[in-house]
Order: structure tokens, then C-alpha cells, then sequence
């Protein structure tokens, strides 16, 4: 099979043509930098290699059209409808993961995505292959992750009859993608492959299913590179309007209490730079949302910690008090703002989304920008300074005075528990400082979720993952898994809990298998906590159905470590607060192998700071009915 | 909450159909009507919409609407600046007696009988909602035994074509 010729000369030098082998990671990252370069350009991914029209089989076109995309790696599951498909891939340079449910793989390649910047793909087979694969779609569809999803689909003859292992799976997911295809006609693959990549990629990114039906992948076709990609009603904005940039660089000069609003969006722009840049030139403090962890880095004297439900209350208070919100890739997701109506009363709103969609739809903004971020923040750090020059630098003192006092007064922290256990902050806060900002940490859903956004130092962005908007309990092994692949010479930590292990640990085997060496922390506290957090505050300790019986003076089904060994993985438990250390240098030390530490810790820690459900930000608690006295304003 | 009409662009491609009705079910907006058919380039089908809501809400329509892939242009058809019009059959309860009343009815609103039977005629009618409705209240004493209507249909007033201006700047 011809790879054929890059079509300009200029592009020969970072991926010469016949690469057998699977690029090293220089080559990819040089490669990634023109794929960015030739998006202007072209609306197809890849080096736009030119392959004159070959006659193939459906199931080869889609391989080949994955190579030309420049895909390294893909996380899947063979089954009948997506067989064809599998055997061409067995002879391809493109590294195949073999998961072991396909909701893992769907997971996965969110966590590569997550880490490069790339699209992450993900295969599976028709009927219940497909619909394994719903939760992490619907995850990506929440957090905005790039991600296309290729399933088999039965033979065009017999869709619909109920045929053995056929679901809709395109009307299924047809609300939790960004975009779907159906392909019953061999021809179309190499340009839907194309869109696909393009639409996931592109704009505001999220998950793309292509379902291929199994006569399409054994039909013949004809195979040229690059395709048409025919998107008439497809045409995101990237820059945003000037006049709207002037308008909010006014807005900024007449703030005197403005807070810069940071989510996810910034962190898949990687603009991470421009905003320190932008932070900077206006001085304003900084609050970054759980999906923007790590944009700017915590340590930075300007960052007010992470607000919500259980942000710090130095950002819940800042974005309360602000008389301006500048609103960078954030959604005013409900568990920002609490009660919609009462959030940030006083505040005017500056809103820059790559989404229109995005803009007024919870909260009205008075400067709407549609653009991506990448573009917008650095036009507005430019139109701030001069705006600055012609009406001179916002006094806040004042506002800065409130803010570090609060900072000083409320810090977050945490309280050793009465029963004696360890406190699983504390075991989240030393994996992150023996690790440190250059690892990679990846939660699953619950209270261990909260607390490593809470007590991990980030200073980098795509360090921290999690699964944002969706809340998905199982994310954190499959995700962490996926992470390894895409950045294999970082640490990579799944900080998960003893619930949502248990619904996604046994892709544990793939990456013993594969060399995929994680390192999972299992918050043990022998319960679904969040829930049971929820059940001590609000159903008068009431602990319906949240006791999981893996951990202290429990029967400990399953055992963690041996379930860890059992999946080929160094296995661990500590117990102790003295013994924290060093469990953790332990695992700092393996790599040719997971290692799953069972961290056995007190059910009766509480996530604090808490906003309750149904409240104004304003009734933020530090502790149980402990609500902090705000300092007379005026 | 008040009437708006949007005239939507979309590819002809299987879905598409599906892809805007699920829109408006998950984002909890209400269909008043629908009304899909081909336009005069091919592969360009044109539905119309007709919803009740406030001023953000159908913004909040149109931008989701605008994220759909297949969709290519959406305009807003006020009253005034464009021609509005449902269609509508009527199946009425029509004797030797009352024939007469009914087809005289009938000619008030420029409505066609289209059928006759021994004890039944079907009308069909073009117009406004407004003046449906007042032809369904005329015929009612009569007996109204089945009511087949369409979604509005609505184009802008003048010379211009939205799909000529759309497909220009695709």
C-alpha cells in the first residue's frame, strides 16, 4: 500500500512518507505542530499526503484513512459488525489498545485527548459495543473533549429488522454528540472520516460518532487522499469581533473589583500563556473551574483557588463580590453559580465562548464575544493596556486588601478525623507534592475527586482530568490509562475511590499487558462518600445503601491489593499516616508495572468548603453550619 | 410568551429531520408547527418553525439550531416582512339538507370541496391561522369529522432568496 506524497515539499521533512514504524514522540509533537498549522488551511487532519485513486475494501479505507489523519494510537474492542475493519488494523503501523470494556476505551481516549491536545478515537462493534460506549460520549459531550468513536454497524440490508447485536446507536448518541454519520456506501469513508476528525476537532471540540455498516467495510471502493470535506453548515468563529474586544477592555478599565472567570475552554485552546499574559496586564484576581485546573498555575499570587459548590471561598466570594466577571471558556455551569439568580449579583459580565450557544444562556452577558479564546485574550491583554493608557490603571487595592484577607482567614484545609483512620486529604496532598506539577492526575467522581482538585498544586494545564460536567463514577483507570499512552514518560496518578474503581478496574489487565504503567490510588474509605456526605448533612445520617465493605473492620470484598495482584499490578495498602510516604515513594519507584495502593482512610471525612444544593453562594460553609462573617462592605 | 416563525436550511441528509425535532424535545422548547419539503437547489430541504416563546429563549432556539451540523441558515420570519400560510382539510358532515350551507360557507373563505359523498363533504383551505380558524368555527354546527392540517409554511416578502444568500456564503 502506497502511503503516497505529502502534497507541498515543505511539509516533507516532519513525516516522511512510508514511515513504517510508528513516529517517536518528537517526530509527533513536530507533527502535531503542522496538523495545527495546516488546519488554517486545510479542513483535513493529518499532512494532507496526496494518494492517488486506489481501489480498496471499505474496512482497509478506514484504516488508511486513520494513518492520513495521523492517528498513532486507538482504543477499542472487536466484535462481528466491526470484524472486517480489525484485520487491515492488524497490519498497520497505528498502535491498537485491546480494552477490556468498551467503555474503557471510550474513557481512554478522553485521557489522551485530554493530555495532547489530539482527537482521541475509539472502536467498537455494533449492538452492546456501541452502546458501552454511550457513558464516555456523553462524558465527552460534557467536558468538550475531541473524540471520534467508530463503531460496526450491521449490514445496510438489515437495519432495522432487529438484527442480532443492531442498535441505533446514531439516534442513541444523537444528543450527547457534537455530530454522526452513518456509512452505508464504502465510497463515502475517507471524506466522513475527514469531517469527523475536523468537527471533533475543531470549533467547540467534543465527540463524533462514525457507524459503519459491515457491508460498507467489505464493499469495494475507491481510495484518494485528502477528501472533500463538504460542511456547508459548519463555519465555527475564531476571532472574536474588535469592537466587542474595545468594549470589554472598558469594562475592565472601569472595574474596580473585577475577577477573571476561567473554565475548561482556555485549557483546549492551550491559551494558558495568553492568560497569564492577560492576568497580568489587568491585575485582576484569578478563579479556575474544576475543568480548568492547572491553567494558571496555583501558586500564582493573582489565583483565588477554584469555585462552586466546593471551591474555596476566597474564589466563591470573589466571583460574589465582583463587580465584573470576565468570562474566559466557562459555561456558568450550575455548580459554579449555585442559585442562578443570586449569583455574582453585582457583577456586569464579559463573556468570550468559541459557542455562541454558550453566551446568555444562563447568564446574560453585557459584552458577548464568540471567538476562541486563543485569539480573543491575547487582542484583549493588547486593547486592556491601551484602554490603560488612555484612562489609566484601576485602583484595586481595596478589592486586592478583601481578597488576600479572605485568602489568609479561609484556607482550605482539613480536620484529622475523630475515629483515628487517615484522612484522605491528606493522603491526595503528599501524592501531589512527592510527585509534583509535572505528573499527571486523574480522578474518578466523589468526594477524593473534590479533594485532589482541592490539594494537588497544579501549575500546568492537561495535568488534571476529570470527569466535569458528566460526574462519571469509573472515569478516573480508563481515562489515567489513556493519559499514559499519550504522554508515556509522565507520571500519570488515577486518584480514584473505592466506589468508582470497582466499575472500571479491569482495564487494570490492559495496562499490565500493554505496558501502560499507571499508578492508581484507591481512596478507601469503604463507602460511596459523596452520597454519604450528602446522607450525614441532609438525611439525618441516614446511610441508605452506601456502604461498600472495602475498607476498615469490613469484610474488605474485594481486597484491593489482592485484586491488584491478580491483574499483574504492584499492590499496596497503607493503613497508616506514617506509613504514607512511603507507600508512595514505592510507587514513585515501579515502572514496569501498575501499582494499585489501597489507601485505607476514614469513611467520616467531609468535602469543605460546601455550598448546599438549592442556596446562594453566599451561604458558603467552611464547615459543618460554620458560614464565614463577610467584612461590612462601604 | 409570543408566535415565532423560523425558516431553517438544512442539508438533505437522513436525520436531519430527527436531529431538529430531538433538539426542541431535550432543550424543552415547544414545536406550535413543523413543515419540511425540497427547495429549489437540490439538496437543500427548508422547514419551517413555528414556536411559541420570549425574546431569549428563541435566541437560545436559534443558536442551538445553528450548532446543528446539517443545518445551514436560519431566518426569522416576522408577520409583517414575509407571507404566511397554513393549509387544511376538512372532512364536514354534509346532507341533501344542509349541501347547500355548507359549499355557500365554503366559497366565503375561497375554500374548495374536494370530495363529496352522500352525507359527508372534505374542504381544503389556504390561508392565515387566523382565518383556518374562522372557517373551522363556521363549520362546526355543521359536524367537523376529521381536521388534516399542515405545518405554516412562510416565505420572505421581495425579491430575495434565502437559499440564493446562503449557499453564497457556504
Amino acid at each position: 500500500m502506497s502511503k503516497g506524497s505529502p502534497i507541498s515539499p515543505s511539509l516533507m521533512a516532519t513525516k516522511s512518507a512510508g514511515a513504517a514504524k510508528a513516529p517517536d514522540r518528537a517526530e509527533r509533537t513536530a507533527e502535531h505542530a503542522v496538523v495545527a498549522d495546516l488546519a488554517a488551511a486545510s479542513p483535513v487532519l493529518g499532512p494532507n499526503n496526496v494518494v492517488p485513486p486506489t481501489v480498496m475494501t471499505g474496512s482497509q479505507a478506514i484504516v488508511r484513512s486513520l494513518e492520513e489523519l495521523g492517528v498513532d494510537d486507538i482504543f477499542g474492542l472487536p466484535g462481528g459488525a466491526i470484524l472486517p475493519t480489525y484485520d487491515p488494523l492488524m497490519a498497520s503501523s497505528m498502535n491498537h489498545v485491546l480494552v477490556r470494556h468498551e467503555q474503557g476505551a471510550g474513557h481512554a481516549a478522553q485521557g489522551y485527548a485530554m493530555v495532547t491536545g489530539r482527537v482521541g478515537v475509539c472502536i467498537a462493534t455494533s449492538g452492546p459495543g456501541a452502546t458501552n460506549l454511550v457513558t464516555a460520549i456523553m462524558d465527552a459531550h460534557m467536558d468538550s473533549v475531541p473524540l471520534v468513536a467508530i463503531t460496526g454497524q450491521v449490514s445496510s440490508g438489515v437495519i432495522g429488522t432487529d438484527a442480532f447485536q443492531e442498535a441505533d446507536i446514531v439516534g442513541i448518541t444523537m444528543p450527547i454528540t457534537k455530530h454522526s454519520f452513518l456509512v452505508t456506501d464504502p465510497n463515502d469513508i475517507p471524506h466522513v472520516m475527514a469531517e469527523a476528525f475536523h468537527l471533533a476537532s475543531t470549533g467547540r471540540p467534543g465527540p463524533v460518532l462514525v457507524d459503519v455498516a459491515k457491508d460498507a467495510q467489505v464493499g469495494e471502493m475507491t481510495f484518494s487522499w485528502p477528501p472533500k470535506v463538504d460542511l456547508p453548515g459548519y463555519r465555527p468563529v475564531t476571532r472574536g469581533h474588535n469592537k466587542q474586544v474595545r468594549e470589554a477592555a472598558k469594562l475592565i478599565a472601569a472595574s474596580s473589583k473585577p475577577v477573571l472567570y476561567v473554565g475548561g475552554g482556555v485549557v483546549k485552546a492551550h491559551a494558558s500563556a495568553e492568560l497569564r499574559a492577560l492576568a497580568e496586564a489587568t491585575g485582576a484576581p484569578v478563579v479556575t473551574t474544576l475543568m480548568a485546573k492547572g491553567v494558571f498555575p496555583d501558586s500564582h499570587p493573582q489565583h483565588m483557588g477554584m469555585p462552586g459548590m466546593h471551591g474555596s471561598v476566597s474564589a466563591v466570594t470573589a466571583l460574589q463580590q465582583a463587580d465584573l466577571l470576565i468570562t474566559l471558556g466557562a459555561r456558568f455551569d450550575d455548580r459554579v453559580t449555585g442559585v442562578l439568580k443570586t449569583f455574582a449579583p453585582m457583577a456586569k459580565v464579559i463573556h468570550a465562548d468559541i459557542d455562541p450557544a454558550e453566551i446568555s444562556k444562563n447568564r446574560p452577558a453585557d459584552v458577548p464575544i464568540v471567538g476562541s479564546v486563543k485569539e480573543i485574550i491575547p487582542e484583549l491583554t493588547e486593547a486592556v493596556r491601551t484602554q490603560f493608557e488612555a484612562s489609566g490603571v484601576p485602583d484595586l487595592t481595596t478589592w486586592w486588601a478583601f481578597l488576600n484577607n479572605l485568602k489568609e482567614t479561609y484556607p482550605l484545609g482539613w480536620t484529622e478525623p475523630e475515629d483515628g483512620l487517615t484522612a484522605p486529604q491528606k493522603v491526595i496532598e503528599r501524592i501531589g507534592a512527592l510527585t509534583g506539577p509535572e505528573g499527571v492526575y486523574v480522578a474518578g467522581v466523589g468526594q477524593h475527586q473534590m479533594w485532589a482538585a482541592q490539594f494537588i498544586k497544579y501549575e500546568r494545564p492537561h495535568a488534571w482530568l476529570n470527569s466535569g460536567g458528566a460526574g462519571t463514577m469509573g472515569y478516573a483507570v480508563p481515562a489515567a490509562m489513556g493519559a499514559k499512552v499519550g504522554e508515556p514518560d509522565r507520571v500519570v496518578w488515577a486518584i480514584d475511590g473505592d466506589g468508582c474503581f470497582q466499575m472500571t478496574n479491569q482495564e487494570l489487565a490492559t495496562c499490565a499487558i500493554n505496558n501502560i504503567p499507571i499508578k492508581v490510588a484507591v481512596i478507601n474509605n469503604s463507602s460511596l462518600g459523596m452520597v454519604r456526605q450528602w446522607q450525614t448533612l441532609f438525611y439525618e445520617g441516614r446511610y441508605s445503601n452506601t456502604d461498600l465493605n472495602t475498607g476498615h473492620d469490613t469484610v474488605r470484598i474485594p481486597d484491593f491489593v489482592k485484586l491488584g495482584e491478580a491483574y499483574g499490578c504492584a499492590s499496596f495498602r497503607c493503613e497508616r499516616d506514617e506509613d504514607i510516604d512511603a507507600t508512595i515513594q514505592k510507587a514513585l519507584e515501579i515502572n514496569d508495572r501498575p501499582v494499585v495502593i489501597d489507601f485505607v482512610v476514614s469513611p467520616n471525612s467531609m468535602v469543605w468548603p460546601m455550598v448546599p444544593a438549592g442556596v446562594s453562594n453566599d451561604q458558603i460553609q467552611v464547615a459543618r453550619n460554620m458560614t464565614p462573617e463577610w467584612e461590612e462592605e462601604d | 410568551m409570543s408566535r415565532h416563525t423560523l425558516s431553517v436550511l438544512v442539508e438533505d441528509k437522513p436525520g436531519v429531520l430527527t436531529r431538529v425535532a430531538s433538539l426542541f424535545a431535550r432543550r424543552a422548547f415547544n414545536i406550535n408547527s413543523l413543515a419540511v419539503g425540497p427547495t429549489e437547489v437540490p439538496g437543500i430541504s427548508r422547514m419551517t418553525v413555528v414556536v411559541d416563546a420570549d425574546g431569549d429563549l428563541i435566541e437560545q432556539v436559534t443558536k442551538q439550531l445553528n450548532k446543528l451540523i446539517n443545518v445551514i441558515k436560519i431566518v426569522e420570519l416576522t408577520s409583517e416582512s414575509s407571507v404566511q400560510r397554513d393549509h387544511i382539510l376538512v372532512k364536514v358532515r354534509a346532507d341533501a339538507a344542509t349541501r347547500l350551507q355548507v359549499t355557500q360557507a365554503a366559497d366565503l373563505f375561497r375554500a374548495a370541496v374536494v370530495d363529496v359523498s352522500t352525507d359527508s363533504l372534505v374542504i381544503e383551505a389556504t390561508g392565515t391561522p387566523e382565518k383556518l380558524a374562522a372557517l373551522l368555527s363556521v363549520l362546526e354546527p355543521f359536524g367537523i369529522r376529521e381536521i388534516v392540517q399542515s405545518g405554516t409554511l412562510a416565505v420572505g416578502r421581495g425579491s430575495r432568496s434565502m437559499s440564493d444568500r446562503a449557499l453564497r456564503s457556504a
